[in-house]
């Protein structure tokens, strides 16, 4: 592989990335063939179905052409990434105090165990492929709130649950990284919200990617049922190495009808990162989905997550704020597909651009022909920081009822010399000025966040203006 | 006059190669109040950007001197620090930011000092009231959606808040109506009381002199000044105008 075109520049990002040897209790070799496939689908003990859902994602896999539309990535090689590595401890633990003290301490120092006790209805930390940690308070037990790991859950009563919805919104053949996901997938989390339960603290799952040249394949299966309600977060970070590590999760939400689901990600992935990830949500009747994103991390990104409006008067709204600095190419947006009458989204995303970084937004918003009185509007805005970087955006429509009404707005810009002045005026560093306008910039996501979320995310963005000053 | 808060000596300042300011002298005493007059286009805004060191006015010649230190070519937030402030014509909008978090990371970076919450909210709110402001305005986006009385209101509410040794007003009465130049005539009082500060009142209209002692008034007329006197050149002004100028 191509060593300088994953070697990137990187700012302080020492609260991110302290890293601990590798220490893990069993790896598969690396690239992807029949027999990894076949050694981790034992490693997990995965009922016959799934062994053979696996074997049949690595076919599509192998039968499917390389995307060629967006950002490049040669960089990364299949044949060098691990796929499987599970770390040295030989379960899930329920208690911190069971989990190895390497891996713990990372989990510390990331803040979770402290979230956990604070704020956050329950946790779910996966290191490397494995989930190493997992606890739900238990009154949100009580009220019959299932959260746990999909391999757990493979083997109780909530199998045939998982089985009729793992991979149906997102099948292998959607493109050539969902069918990797489904062969080689590995952790994540299970959550099922009975009817009329209302989660009133959210919970959260924490991803970080320890093992250099490797791959994290997790998947997040979310079902809530009629009229309940979850926050769920979603965060993930990891070292930096100078070899291409791999993003392919998969992330599927059913919502019911009359249900919200608020899904929140703050990624953070270090610069080295392919983050090729797949989202998506299926809205019933009366129901919500609300989508907050926050895309730092990562050398290249692809990340559109989807919402399915199928039942009258579902509704989306998808809120993001993508920043790409030096040797990122950032690909984000999303996609909306209206395919029952009364159903309306709402598009609101941020993108932010320095040191040559690249950011593109594509949206695509399908109102199909069933889709009366249905409304969407879409509203993207991006900011270039300097003369190097780009900026671009691509929204495609598709509108098959002349009964929609669907609007959208864009807008580039940059930073005025005007703003400078005016807040340097009052005692402020030129740095501190730029930081708390791309700050006020991404508060479109900055305030659907949860504070201490928010707080981190001004901090990403302080770090990242850090030094931009020539 | 007394110990002199800052000296303009022979300031030239051009803006996209061209000169707007010929050499310009001005003194200003501790706690004084000037006031600059001119007709429209004379450099009376380009005066206080330049003094604010706007690094969009290039200063071609001359020196300010500021609580004894010169300040040419220094950056706007190290002169901020050292006790100027500019009220702005036409202040920014600045989405994202709250007006009170401005003005709280504002008093941060002056003071170096971490600032509790409640005190400033406390502060902040006693403040709004001697301005008339409703308190929401606190946590709306900093002059977003304001009215233009409501801007200015929310300037001298960050020259209270922040007492700096030296306040520069450029046309803080223009656009207003009577209740609000009213308003912000309490507001500027306010200042001299509580933080005897000086004072630099750019203007073109004198409504909002009236409830002020005035120390000298200088008339600026394209890029120079013309004439200096006292409280009484304003009525000269009021009933002449700058013809004779001119």
């Amino acid at each position: 592989m191509s060593e300088e075109k994953t070697y990137v520049e990187d700012i302080d990002r020492s609260i991110y990335d302290f890293r601990y040897e590798e220490n893990d209790a069993y790896k598969v070799e690396e690239g992807l063939t029949e027999d990894i496939v076949r050694q981790i689908s034992s490693e997990k003990d995965d009922p016959e179905w799934m062994r053979d859902f696996r074997l049949h994602s690595l076919e599509v896999f192998n039968n499917t052409q390389m995307v060629d539309w967006g950002p490049d990535i040669a960089g990364l090689d299949m044949a060098n990434i691990v796929t499987y590595v599970r770390p040295n401890t030989d379960r899930m633990h329920a208690d911190w105090e069971e989990v190895p003290t390497d891996i713990k301490e990372t989990f510390e120092r990331l803040g979770i165990p402290q979230a956990e006790r604070e704020s956050l209805a329950g946790v779910g930390a996966q290191y490397d492929s494995e989930l190493v940690y997992h606890n739900v308070k238990d009154e949100v037990a009580a009220q019959g709130v299932i959260y746990t790991d999909l391999e757990s859950a493979l083997h109780t009563e909530h199998a045939k649950m998982i089985r009729e919805h793992f991979m149906k919104l997102v099948p292998p053949t959607d493109h050539k990284f969902a069918a990797l996901h489904g062969a080689v997938w590995s952790g994540g989390s299970f959550v099922y919200v009975p009817p009329g339960v209302s989660v009133e603290i959210p919970l959260q799952s924490y991803f970080r990617l320890n093992a250099p040249g490797a791959g994290q394949f997790e998947h997040t299966l979310i079902i809530v049922d009629k009229g309940a309600y979850l926050h769920f977060i979603e965060g993930c970070s990891a070292p930096k190495y100078n070899v291409a590590n791999l993003h392919a999760g998969c992330v599927e939400l059913y919502v019911g009808e009359d249900a919200t689901l608020r899904y929140s990600t703050i990624e953070n992935w270090s610069k080295n990162m392919y983050n090729l990830n797949t989202k998506r949500a299926k809205v019933e009747k009366g129901g919500k989905v609300e989508w907050i994103s926050g895309s730092f991390g990562s050398h290249v990104s692809y990340l559109y997550p989807m919402s399915v409006l199928a039942g009258e008067g579902a509704r989306a709204e998808f809120t993001s704020v993508t920043f790409a600095g030096k040797g990122q190419n950032l690909d984000t947006g999303t996609k909306v597909v209206h395919s029952a009458p009364k159903t309306s989204s709402y598009i609101n995303t941020r993108s932010i651009s320095k040191d040559g970084g690249i950011s593109t937004f594509r949206s695509s918003v399908v109102v199909a022909n069933a889709a009366k009185e249905s409304k969407s509007a879409v509203s993207c805005q991006s900011l270039m920081l300097d003369d190097i970087s780009r900026s671009d955006t691509i929204p495609a429509m598709d509108i098959r009822t002349a009964d929609a009404d669907v609007g959208h707005e864009a807008k580039i810009g940059r930073i005025s010399d005007d703003v400078v002045f005016y807040l340097m005026s009052r005692g402020l560093s030129e740095e501190d000025a730029r930081a708390l306008i791309v700050s006020g910039f991404a508060d479109n996501v900055g305030k659907e966040l949860p504070l201490e979320y928010a707080v981190e995310m001004n901090n990403l963005i302080r770090l990242e203006m850090k030094g931009s000053i020539g | 006059m007394a110990k002199e808060i800052l000296q303009v000596k022979n300031l030239q300042v051009q803006v996209e190669e061209k000169e707007i300011l010929h050499g310009l002298d001005l003194s200003v005493g501790e706690g004084e109040v000037h006031v600059i007059m001119g007709p429209n286009g004379a450099g009376k805004s380009t005066l206080g950007s330049s003094l604010m060191g706007d690094p969009r006015y290039e200063i071609t010649g001359g020196e300010i001197i500021f609580q004894g230190e010169n300040i040419t070519g220094e950056a706007t937030d190290k002169i901020a620090k050292k006790g100027m402030f500019l009220s702005f014509q036409n202040p920014i909008e600045v989405p994202g930011i709250s007006l009170s978090n401005f003005i709280r990371s504002s008093l941060e970076q002056k003071t170096g000092k971490h600032i509790r919450v409640w005190d400033f909210k406390k502060n902040l709110e006693k403040t709004m009231e001697i301005l008339a402001m409703d308190t929401s305005y606190a946590e709306r986006d900093l002059n977003v959606g304001f009215s233009g009385g409501e801007k200015k209101k929310a300037e001298i509410l960050q020259l209270l808040m922040l007492a700096p040794a030296l306040a520069i007003l450029d046309e803080t009465d223009s656009g207003l109506d009577v209740d609000a130049v009213r308003t912000v005539s309490k507001g500027i009082e306010e200042y001299k009381k509580s933080v005897g500060g000086a004072l630099m009142i750019i203007t073109h209209s004198t409504k909002i002199l009236e409830a002020l002692s005035v120390d000298r008034v200088h008339i600026l007329v394209e890029g120079r000044i013309v004439k200096e006197g006292g409280e009484e050149l304003i009525a000269d002004i009021n009933e002449n105008g700058f013809e004779k100028y001119l």
